[in-house]
């Protein structure tokens, strides 16, 4: 246990070298946070009809609305004030994104690792099955999906994980056949422990820097994915819009010089995006081995 | 070299044949597509002979019969909502689809292997700091958005080019091309940009991990030694050794790039067949999205099949290793 915390803190403080690593690492905690209260700070429930009125749709930013306070973003086409839009925007992306990310680890992960520790023809079937869908684009795949499955909440994380649960096989698979033929796997095999055991106490342990890092990865590229697809129209219902959504909503009003509508949610989703995606990449140098000197 | 040859053939086949089983049942086994072929006050038997005609009251086997068959004859259904037979629809479409991707993939690999090299040969100079961190930024900002932002600063706030649309077109070949007119060009150039961005940045960081990781090796250690200028060592070695990562991400790039073309077109109004894949999603023109994933895949499965064929033509290691 300690040894893990002495670790931990070893890597915090290689970590904390970097400023703009550090930087990315609060901006996501504030994101997050954000995303958690959004109930509790934003100035309007973006949800309840009853709080929106058509006359204020389209305000400019620092118009004062019919519910008495000023929207400092301004509002979009149904009258939503646009700040506690993209909090509540931000909730489900990061809810989506995590979810997505969560379930594909999960199944990629055991997919890839059973494949390394079963061999033979499991290994042959679900290798060959990943290495085709990693050869299609994930865009491509997520938009058959939703086509095929219809919009909604769990339709739209199942084609994420469809489209992405592959990359952490790979990963896995990869770290796991490594693992598989060190003196140490075969050790405790001949003692004998069971190979569940073997599998999940010691195998997957060591396979969890790489995907660690593959997951930091995913998970932005999820909240894209569903930024984009909502904005091509086939990701949530209009109702609980996501952050591609608002900036959908926007789209047609851009060129009027309305730009608000679809910028902020934008400048949004793509702080949150570069930030995971910066914290990513300090993570992947410091897990990679061939960097150090 | 020949078996080699042979193996990956026969496996492309098994992909393909696979991919048009799941592809078709997939998108046959969802909505009911009558409802939106005939309209709301139909009668009954105009209703059914819509059906007959259409071949929707056969059983889902015997639909995949018909169309495996009707594949290989070089049919793939007419278009339930345009009536017509899909392959014209999509090749009358493919031209601007083609011209938008190809020059893009070509753009964003000569420049950004050049300044890949770069930030990789001199990791530290401010402008390799530069450089790394716009790919940062190409990477991981959705194209959608880069799409609008490009609109709206170019097209809305400057005005300098069209936000949407193909231009003026030449016909060469009997076919209608953009890119040799002026006005062409301008309609190209912002989804095109938009396009390329995200290319770009994957082969700046791919050139850039290959050459910070050969600089250190013995092979240019002895080439320097050997006398050899700087110049020589990039050219003649660095980009032999660095070509294999790059002309395989350069073959599935203009893949995926075909995919993501899906998003550009929406965005750019570009009439290609990304558009038409949209529009076929929304109203469920089932044979357009077959007839079109048949297609993504056949061009997927062939492209890896020409990776590898390279790949054995440049790294003997590969031929053996399949051969034994």
């Amino acid at each position: 246990m300690s040894a893990d915390r002495s670790r931990l803190s070893l890597f915090w403080a290689e970590y904390r070298e970097n400023r703009s690593a550090v930087l990315a690492l609060v901006i996501v905690a504030v994101m997050i946070l954000l995303a958690l209260f959004a109930g509790l700070i934003s100035p309007q429930d973006p949800y309840d009809l009853a709080n929106l009125s058509l006359r204020d749709s389209r305000r400019p930013p620092g118009f004062v609305g019919s519910g008495g306070y000023t929207h400092i973003l301004g509002t979009d086409p149904q009258g939503r004030d646009l700040l506690s839009a993209i909090f509540y925007g931000l909730r489900i992306s990061i809810q989506i994104g995590l979810a997505a990310g969560f379930v594909s680890l999960t199944i990629g992960t055991t997919l890839g690792i059973l494949a390394a520790y079963l061999g033979g023809r499991v290994e042959t079937l679900i290798m060959r099955l990943v290495d085709l869908q990693l050869s299609f684009p994930a865009i491509l795949l997520a938009l058959v999906i939703v086509a095929l499955l219809g919009q909604g909440k769990a339709q739209l994380i199942g084609a994420l994980v469809a489209a992405q649960y592959a990359y952490f096989a790979r990963t896995a698979y990869g770290a796991a056949k490594a693992e598989r033929g060190k003196d140490y796997i075969e050790a405790a095999l001949a003692i004998p422990l069971s190979a569940r055991l073997v599998l999940w106490r010691h195998m997957l342990p060591n396979c969890t820097p790489p995907l660690i890092v593959v997951a930091t990865v995913q998970i932005a590229n999820s909240i894209s994915l569903e930024a984009t697809l909502s904005f091509l129209g086939l990701g949530l219902p209009v109702t609980e819009p996501s952050l591609g959504m608002l900036i959908s909503n926007g789209f047609p009003y851009m060129m009027s010089g309305r730009y608000w509508i679809s910028v902020y949610p934008g400048v949004a989703l793509i702080i949150l995006i570069v930030a995971i995606n910066i914290v990513g990449d300090q993570v992947r140098d410091q897990f990679n081995p061939r960097l150090r000197r | 070299m020949l078996g080699f040859i042979i193996q990956r053939f026969i496996q492309a086949v098994g992909v393909m044949a696979v991919m048009s089983v799941i592809v078709f049942f997939g998108v046959y086994a969802i909505g009911n597509p009558i409802d939106i072929v005939i309209p709301p006050d139909a009668t009954q038997e105009i209703r059914l002979e819509a059906i007959r005609r259409l071949g929707l009251d056969q059983p889902l086997y015997q639909k995949y019969f018909t169309f495996v068959s009707n594949l290989l004859q070089g049919d793939l259904g007419r278009s339930f909502v345009y009536n017509m037979p899909v392959l014209e629809l999509i090749g009358g479409r493919l031209p601007a689809t083609l011209e938008l991707v190809l020059i893009s993939v070509i753009c964003a690999t000569v420049l950004g292997v050049s300044l890949g090299i770069y930030a990789g040969y001199r990791p530290d100079s401010w402008v390799s700091k530069t450089i790394m961190a716009v790919s940062v930024l190409g990477f991981s900002v959705p194209s959608f958005w880069v799409g609008l932002i490009l609109i709206l600063f170019f097209a809305v706030h400057l005005g300098w080019l069209p936000a949407g649309g193909r231009g003026d077109t030449v016909m060469i070949w009997g076919v209608a091309w953009s890119f040799p007119t002026l006005n062409g060009l301008s309609h190209i150039a912002l989804p095109a940009i938009n396009l390329a961005l995200f290319k770009l940045a994957m082969m700046i960081r791919l050139a850039r991990a290959g050459t910070r990781e050969i600089m250190l090796t013995d092979t240019i250690k002895f080439a320097r030694a050997a006398g050899l200028s700087e110049a020589t060592i990039l050219r003649r070695h660095l980009l032999k050794l660095i070509s294999i990562p790059i002309i395989t991400v350069f073959g599935l790039e203009l893949g995926s790039t075909l995919a993501f073309a899906v998003v550009t077109e929406t965005i750019f109004s570009w009439p290609g067949v990304g558009k038409l894949i949209i529009d076929s999603i929304a109203v469920l023109d089932r044979p357009v999205m077959v007839a079109y994933l048949i297609l993504v895949a056949f061009l997927f499965v062939t492209i890896n099949f020409v990776i590898d064929l390279v790949f054995a033509l440049i790294d003997p290691r590969v031929r053996h290793g399949a051969s034994a």
